[in-house]
């Protein structure tokens, strides 16, 4: 296996952590092949990184060494399974809110708390924060969402929530 | 509302790969151990699950700003209804979208479609969106960079059956 290795820091790095150094600086062409097999269709077998190997041409072992230095690089956030929200009994969404820089942190962390909100990011905007939020019900979702109107004093949250998907990937070819 | 009717066994074992896995050589024996059940139990029930269309994806999620994907704009645009689904596939075969929706619009907020646009800076998200909009003729639209993340996590739908993450 190469020498390539991370920052300084030992622990997984915040975002920005790394920052300063170069994609390719962080990746050799064999991270870049087992990162394009590994984002999707992870085998379901007694050990898919032996089967991944095998694909690939590599070992099992040095793919798990590999996969774990990616892990700690911070590339890969994690590994697991992605779901559709409606074939578990769950609805989501996209809102909108425009946020006063004042009440930004508050409303912030009064959105955040809700463990349906994945997504949260202040965009360049009149509407400034958007979050995603899925819950058993778009009822539900309403209602939390007027409470983060009473709570905050944020009146100005839109619900946009999708009627059509044409494409959802999250695959990166690298 | 569908009722996805959903044993516990496989909530168990949705709330075990909704997370982090542990990147060992057997996995699923790790979680068929934690669940009390057999290896073979996990991977079929995974495998039913797969077949049912319950995973949408299942591998490895990466930080794409670490990844060379630094920039990304959500840009919304307004479009004709009439319109909205052949635009829709249009936009979606660009490689640099990843996530292509159409949307109720509210009364201040008129955009009805959405596309996530990632590239290696905001002007090449520009020029991606500028391209999208020569081809499809839609020249009403906005573009959203994100300044900071607030928040980012995967969703944990059964949190009561999750792991203990102290567990490792």
């Amino acid at each position: 296996m190469d020498k390539l290795s991370c920052s300084a820091s030992a622990a997984p790095p915040p975002d920005d952590t790394c920052e300063a150094l170069a994609p390719e600086a962080l990746m050799d062409d064999t991270d870049r092949r087992l990162l394009n097999r590994i984002q999707s269709d992870f085998p379901i077998s007694p050990r898919p990184y032996a089967q991944i190997g095998q694909e690939l041409g590599i070992p099992e072992k040095e793919i798990i060494q590999r996969m774990v230095r990616l892990k700690e690089c911070g590339i890969i956030r994690r590994i697991g399974g992605n779901f559709y929200p409606r074939k578990l009994g769950f609805v989501s969404t996209l809102c909108a809110a425009k946020v006063p820089q004042d009440k930004l942190a508050r409303f912030a962390a009064t959105v955040n708390r809700y463990p349906g909100v994945t997504h949260n990011y202040t965009r360049e905007n009149a509407y400034n924060v958007w979050f995603t939020f899925i819950a058993p019900s778009m009822a539900k979702i309403e209602a939390n969402l007027r409470d983060i109107a009473a709570v905050t004093g944020v009146r100005d949250i839109i619900n946009l929530p999708a009627t059509n998907v044409y494409k959802i990937r999250a695959h990166f070819d690298l | 509302m569908v009722d996805p009717k959903l044993t516990e066994l496989e909530k168990q074992i949705i709330a075990s790969i909704q997370g982090d896995m542990p990147i060992v050589a057997r996995p699923y024996l790790a979680i068929a151990e934690r669940l009390g059940v057999t290896e073979a139990v996990v991977l079929n029930t995974l495998r039913d699950l797969d077949r049912r269309g319950v995973i949408r994806r299942f591998g490895a999620t990466l930080r794409h700003q670490k990844s060379g994907f630094r920039a990304n704009a959500m840009v919304a645009w307004k479009v004709a209804e009439s319109r909205i689904d052949a635009v829709g596939a249009r936009m979606a075969a660009f490689p640099a979208v990843s996530h292509c929706y159409r949307r109720t619009p509210s009364d201040d907020w008129p955009y009805n479609l959405y596309t996530m646009v990632h590239a290696a800076d905001e002007a090449a998200c520009r020029e991606i969106a500028r391209r999208m909009s020569e081809e499809t003729g839609e020249a009403d639209y906005a573009l959203l960079f994100s300044r900071r993340e607030l928040k980012k996590i995967s969703m944990q739908y059964f949190p009561d059956l999750a792991p203990d993450p102290e567990e490792g």
